[in-house]
């Protein structure tokens, strides 16, 4: 089961990095549950400069910009 | 990173070289064109009022648009060359006069969303980025804006774009200067000095090389994000524009907003820091005020506290800075921001 947090405090690119990721992990087939992470001092735990950021099984896989869902699908797979 | 073939390579150099030409030919004739479509095509009068409009707007649109997208995705490419991290590295450990003038600079090319604006500042600080210095930044990053200064340049030309660039930047350099000077670190939450900070994680995740068909690409997607989001504000703001240039009485607000009527500069400051709008959408607003003979330095200061402070900042940045140093930033900021409106009324 992959793990996949979304950083961000609720922006307009949070919302789309969420709608990406779901894209590419159901188009992956494996299993996963989403997460998004709003809390400031969750967010600064993962050391990002830059929201939204991609967090797959606990590892910050990008920060600051929205992927396309075929790049989402490489940092998540 | 992908590897692209030469052959692809080739291609893509071909294909922005064209869009280039095809862009230069079109921008070089939009005048013709505009005046043949209002008067030929359409069989309009000349020198009525509505053709005067007509004209005026069938010229602009097209005109600020094709700018807008240039610039947007000249900014879009360089913007690969900078991120949040790199603008740290290169402003940590900085003295405070050069680093808040870098920190300006670098406001205007580095990718920001005021919706990163606390991990951002919190990255920052605990990297040893002065306070001061990183004011400089968050001043700069919204205010000296490129959506801004294209508006500004395609509308009422260079001088008043050039002038928006400068003293945006004076603005960003002294008020974080001050702010420096003032020693308000121990108004920042205390919880943002006890957090580590966030340097080790994020070196590395994102730098990653990119390609030239990649920050082509960033570009185009700058385009269509940021075009695709102002070009209803753009167009309104001609619109506004070519109603008063074929029929509001001109002076209409010279006694309100003009350049006599003191008191107007303090007004705007107050007015524009409450409301927020991006750049574009406070562009219709400026060309009426403008365009009915308000002063200037008075629009000048309108817009700066439109775009560089809002009460949504203020909101956001609550979670890391105490309110008294949030009341000296926007004090400080909107003092800069009444000076430079006095000065353009003045000298002007």
């Amino acid at each position: 089961m992959k793990k996949i947090q979304i950083l961000g405090t609720g922006c307009a690119k949070c919302q789309k990095l969420a709608t990406v990721a779901d894209e590419a992990a159901k188009a992956l087939g494996t299993p996963y549950e989403l997460q998004k992470v709003t809390d400031l001092k969750q967010i600064m735990s993962f050391k990002v400069m830059s929201t939204p950021a991609l967090v797959v099984d606990g590892v910050v896989k990008l920060s600051g910009r929205v992927p396309t869902v075929d790049e989402a699908k490489q940092l998540i797979g | 990173m992908k590897k692209i073939s030469l052959s692809q390579f080739v291609l893509q150099t071909i294909a922005v070289v064209v869009a280039f030409v095809a862009w230069w030919l079109l921008y070089r004739n939009l005048s013709g064109l505009a005046a043949w479509l209002t008067y030929s095509a359409a069989g309009l009068s000349r020198a009525s009022h509505l053709s005067t409009a007509v004209e005026f707007f069938i010229y602009e649109s097209p005109k600020v648009l094709m700018l807008l997208v240039l610039v947007v995705f000249g900014v879009g490419v360089v913007r690969t060359f900078f991120t949040p991290e790199r603008t740290r590295r290169l402003l940590a450990g900085r003295r405070e006069s050069v680093g808040n003038v870098l920190a300006a600079l670098l406001g205007i090319v580095t990718p920001f969303c005021s919706c990163s604006a606390v991990p951002l500042f919190i990255g920052f600080v605990t990297a040893g980025v002065p306070l001061g210095v990183t004011f400089s930044f968050l001043v700069s990053a919204p205010m000296v804006n490129e959506v801004a200064l294209v508006l500004l340049f395609g509308m009422f030309g260079w001088k008043v774009a050039a002038l928006y660039l400068g003293t945006g930047l004076a603005v960003a350099i002294v008020a974080g200067y001050a702010l420096g000077r003032l020693k308000m670190e121990r108004y920042v939450e205390s919880w943002v000095y006890e957090s580590n900070g966030n340097t080790a994680a994020s070196e590395g995740v994102v730098e990653v090389a990119l390609s030239w068909s990649e920050r082509v690409q960033a570009g185009v997607a700058a385009v269509r994000e940021i075009v695709g989001r102002v070009w209803l504000y753009v167009l309104l703001g001609i619109a506004v524009g070519a109603g008063i240039h074929g029929y509001v009485p001109e002076n209409f607000m010279v006694s309100i907003m003009g350049r006599d009527a003191w008191w107007s500069v303090p007004l705007a400051v107050l007015m524009g820091v409450p409301m927020y709008a991006n750049a574009a959408g406070i562009i219709p607003v400026v060309q009426a005020l403008l365009g009915k003979g308000a002063a200037l330095g008075t629009v000048l200061a309108f817009m700066m506290a439109v775009i560089a402070l809002s009460l949504p900042e203020a909101i956001i940045l609550r979670q890391v800075l105490k309110p008294r140093l949030i009341a000296t930033f926007f004090g400080v900021v909107a003092g800069g921001i009444l000076l430079v409106g006095y000065l353009f009324n003045f000298v002007l």
